[in-house]
């Protein structure tokens, strides 16, 4: 057993709204660069759709995420090595411009400067890739928002598979959720596999997979193997960026800037311990319906004494631990089994799951009943398909997902007779497996979700990195990167570290 | 010294010493601009088929020309004789020489027509770009003149050239070419160009073929603590 430990998120749908706080505060932070515009390392799609690139969960089309070969290895699905070097020239299955949107700006100035006329002066749109004018602008980041676009077209949908799609166009079943998206911060992320520079790596302590900007030579192929295409080509600098998890803030014990803006309070940040030899086994699981059971054991109980004495002999520090005690993503996902992962069949052991959704009684006003199970509602007759949310969150079976949505609903039947009626309805309890304890928790972190709750964050241990404290004493303090010209190991203008003495033996230690 | 001293016994250190040294400095000192700067995802119109052959024909017209010249006569003569290297060099380097050159042409016009491209286009692209498309006309070129004398005492005279350029002889290097067609002579000034501008432009790309990718493992996780 080897223990690390990650930061993962949890998202409750049942409480976004799709304002896109989330999207803009991320967007502005990280990515109002020229050759990023069209880049959203956080977006909030509305489903059903086609989403944000296009068809992004189509991997017959796009061939992102693992394949799993009949000998039980695993390869990325773009191809092994030797086709991945044999398709640099030219990478078929890279997404263009137009499959995100071409990124526009208007022409606000024309506002000001318009000449008297009979019309109001218009800002018309103009590309900010090519800068000509752009006459109609036919596809954004978000365009399908509440369900924009005819249904045929947003039917395209991939969690439509095995379901009869088409009475879900009509305006009497229509449904809908939002989805909010982020770069899922793999525990067996395809990007790194598939990246030929060896760019693309995890971080131990805190489990964000980065892309080092400086080693990557653009080479492309991570966009096609991330199958939630969530790392984006940047066209001016030439090099791949992806989410970073807001790492700053992270190493700081602060959530990332897409949690702390969310203003429905529906995003969890908390350690995850995990047992990093089993990652390779867990995500060749034979069967894809199994991948989320199987993920659910690599994650580990930081309660168990003999995890905890792992844990301190692979370097966790106290704290990490502690905070893997309170951390609101292990009592969402492992505790109580309400959070889930985003298309596991992917095979990339996603770190970013979701609480689904409840939805309005479908055929009560229509059939002049509900189907009850006890004192709460039948999940089945929810307005969106059961199926659906399975086959985006549970490889297509349908019990977790509706043993998630039963404890929601037990949850809110329960406070109501409590409340109510003043009573402690304990049976509705025990049908969906619960205890008054896990409830009472389950309420407060879902419904009043206060801030400290929400965000068990430990800070990262600077010190670690630092070879010798005492030896940074005397050093140079403020460094613009370059290292005070001389404390990188190879330097073009003389290797001396300027923070190590040369002449005299000191009690500092280098090597 | 002569003029011919400087353009074949001078200038080809100059040139190696530019690419070393320049491409060092911004390996060492700027490597976020070290890339291959592909433009598929603005267009992908024809890339497979134009970036491919153009991409395969260099490659093998490079791997041709390193083996090809620098390979001692006396190494390849119990494999080959001179004639027939010449004729090998002329058919392999010619048909490579083509397809590089048909991918190149519709590189360049995909690159000066299409509009998002061309708006991300800087002039170091085009420079290169341009000089890798009058060189492979003027390679082409060289195996019309070769065509002319098949004896392969021209390909001696050239591989000498750069066996003596290696050896650090400039003077035998500057005679062994004075008397060659102005073509050739024009194919290696411009060849010796690209060793210049490579630090400067995109080329850079080419060291970084990712070869390494095949010994290492699929995931790679860093730590904070020093091993």
């Amino acid at each position: 057993m080897k223990i690390r430990s990650q930061v993962g998120m949890v998202l409750n749908l049942d409480k976004c709204i799709g304002c896109h706080t989330c999207s803009i505060t991320c967007k502005n932070v990280w990515t109002s660069r020229e050759g990023m515009e069209y880049a959203w390392f956080n977006n909030v799609e509305t489903k059903p759709g086609i989403g944000y690139p296009k068809e992004w969960e189509n991997q017959d089309k796009w061939n992102g995420g693992w394949k799993r070969n009949n000998s039980g290895s695993l390869q990325p699905k773009i191809g092994g090595k030797f086709r991945v070097l044999a398709n640099i020239f030219a990478n078929p299955d890279l997404p263009e411009i137009d499959d995100y949107y071409e990124p526009f700006d208007f022409d606000y100035q024309n506002l000001h400067t318009a000449p008297l006329g009979d019309h109001q002066p218009v800002a018309r749109p103009r590309s900010v890739i090519s800068g000509k004018r752009m006459e109609k602008i036919d596809w954004g980041p978000n365009w399908e928002e509440i369900l924009g676009t005819e249904f045929e077209k947003r039917s395209k949908d991939k969690n439509f598979d095995n379901m009869q799609k088409e009475i879900y166009g009509q305006y009497e079943n229509t449904f809908m959720m939002y989805l909010p998206r982020l770069c899922e911060h793999c525990l067996n992320p395809a990007c790194a596999a598939a990246c030929p520079s060896g760019a693309i790596y995890k971080r131990e302590e805190d489990g964000i997979v980065l892309i080092d900007q400086e080693k990557c030579r653009g080479w492309r192929m991570c966009v096609s193997a991330c199958p939630y295409k969530k790392i984006y080509f940047n066209w001016k600098s030439g090099k791949s960026e992806k989410c970073i998890f807001c790492y700053p803030r992270i190493e700081s014990g602060e959530p990332t800037v897409c949690s702390e803006t969310c203003v429905g309070r529906i995003r969890y940040l908390g350690v995850l311990l995990y047992d990093a030899d089993r990652i390779l086994e867990v995500a060749s699981e034979p069967s894809e319906q199994n991948l989320y059971e199987k993920q659910l054991e690599i994650f580990l109980d930081p309660n168990d004494p003999a995890v905890i004495k792992q844990a301190k002999a692979d370097g966790i520090h106290q704290d990490v631990i502690s905070a893997a005690q309170q951390s609101p993503v292990y009592k969402l996902a492992c505790d109580w089994k309400l959070a889930l992962p985003l298309h596991p069949e992917y095979r990339t052991l996603p770190m970013v799951w979701y609480v689904p959704p409840l939805s309005p009684i479908q055929h009560a006003t229509q059939e002049g009943f509900i189907g009850m199970d006890g004192v709460i509602p039948d999940v089945e007759s929810l307005r969106i398909p059961m199926k659906y949310l399975a086959n985006m969150l549970t490889a297509g079976d349908e019990r977790p997902v509706v043993l998630a949505l039963k404890r929601l609903l037990a949850m809110r039947a329960y406070k109501r007779s409590e409340h109510v009626e003043n009573k402690k309805d304990l049976e509705v309890l025990e049908k969906v497996g619960l205890t008054e304890f896990q409830v009472e928790e389950m309420y407060r972190y879902l419904a009043i979700a206060n801030y400290e709750d929400r965000f068990v964050i430990p800070s990262a241990h600077r010190e670690d990195a630092v070879v010798d404290a005492y030896g940074e004493r005397s050093g140079c303090g403020f460094t613009f990167g370059d290292g005070c010209s001389g404390n990188d190991d190879y330097n073009m203008f003389g290797g001396k570290k300027s923070n190590r003495r040369d002449i005299i033996d000191s009690v500092q230690i280098w090597e | 010294m002569t003029f011919n001293f400087l353009l074949f016994g001078v200038y080809p250190y100059v040139a190696v010493a530019i690419a070393a040294i320049g491409a060092w400095a911004r390996f060492d000192m700027a490597q976020y601009t070290w890339k291959a700067h592909s433009s598929q995802m603005l267009s992908n119109d024809g890339m497979r088929v134009a970036s491919n052959l153009f991409h395969v024909g260099v490659i093998f017209v490079l791997a041709g020309h390193f083996v090809g010249l620098l390979t001692p006569e006396w190494l390849y003569h119990s494999v080959i004789t001179t004639q027939n290297k010449q004729l090998l060099a002329m058919v392999s380097g010619g048909f490579f020489g083509v397809l590089g050159l048909i991918g190149l042409t519709m590189l360049i016009k995909r690159r000066m027509n299409n509009e998002r491209i061309k708006a991300n286009t800087s002039k170091a692209d085009m420079l290169v770009l341009g000089m890798l498309w009058v060189q492979l006309v003027l390679g082409l070129l060289s195996i019309l003149v070769s065509s002319t004398h098949l004896d392969g005492s021209v390909m001696v005279q050239l591989a000498t050239w750069a066996q003596s350029i290696v050896i650090l002889n400039p003077t035998a290097a500057a005679e062994s070419i004075e008397s060659v067609n102005i073509i050739y002579k024009l194919h290696i000034i411009l060849g010796l160009g690209f060793f210049v501008v490579f630090p400067f432009t995109r080329l850079v790309h080419v060291v970084s073929a990712p070869v390494w990718y095949f010994g290492r493992a699929y995931q790679i996780v860093r730590q904070k603590r020093e091993a």
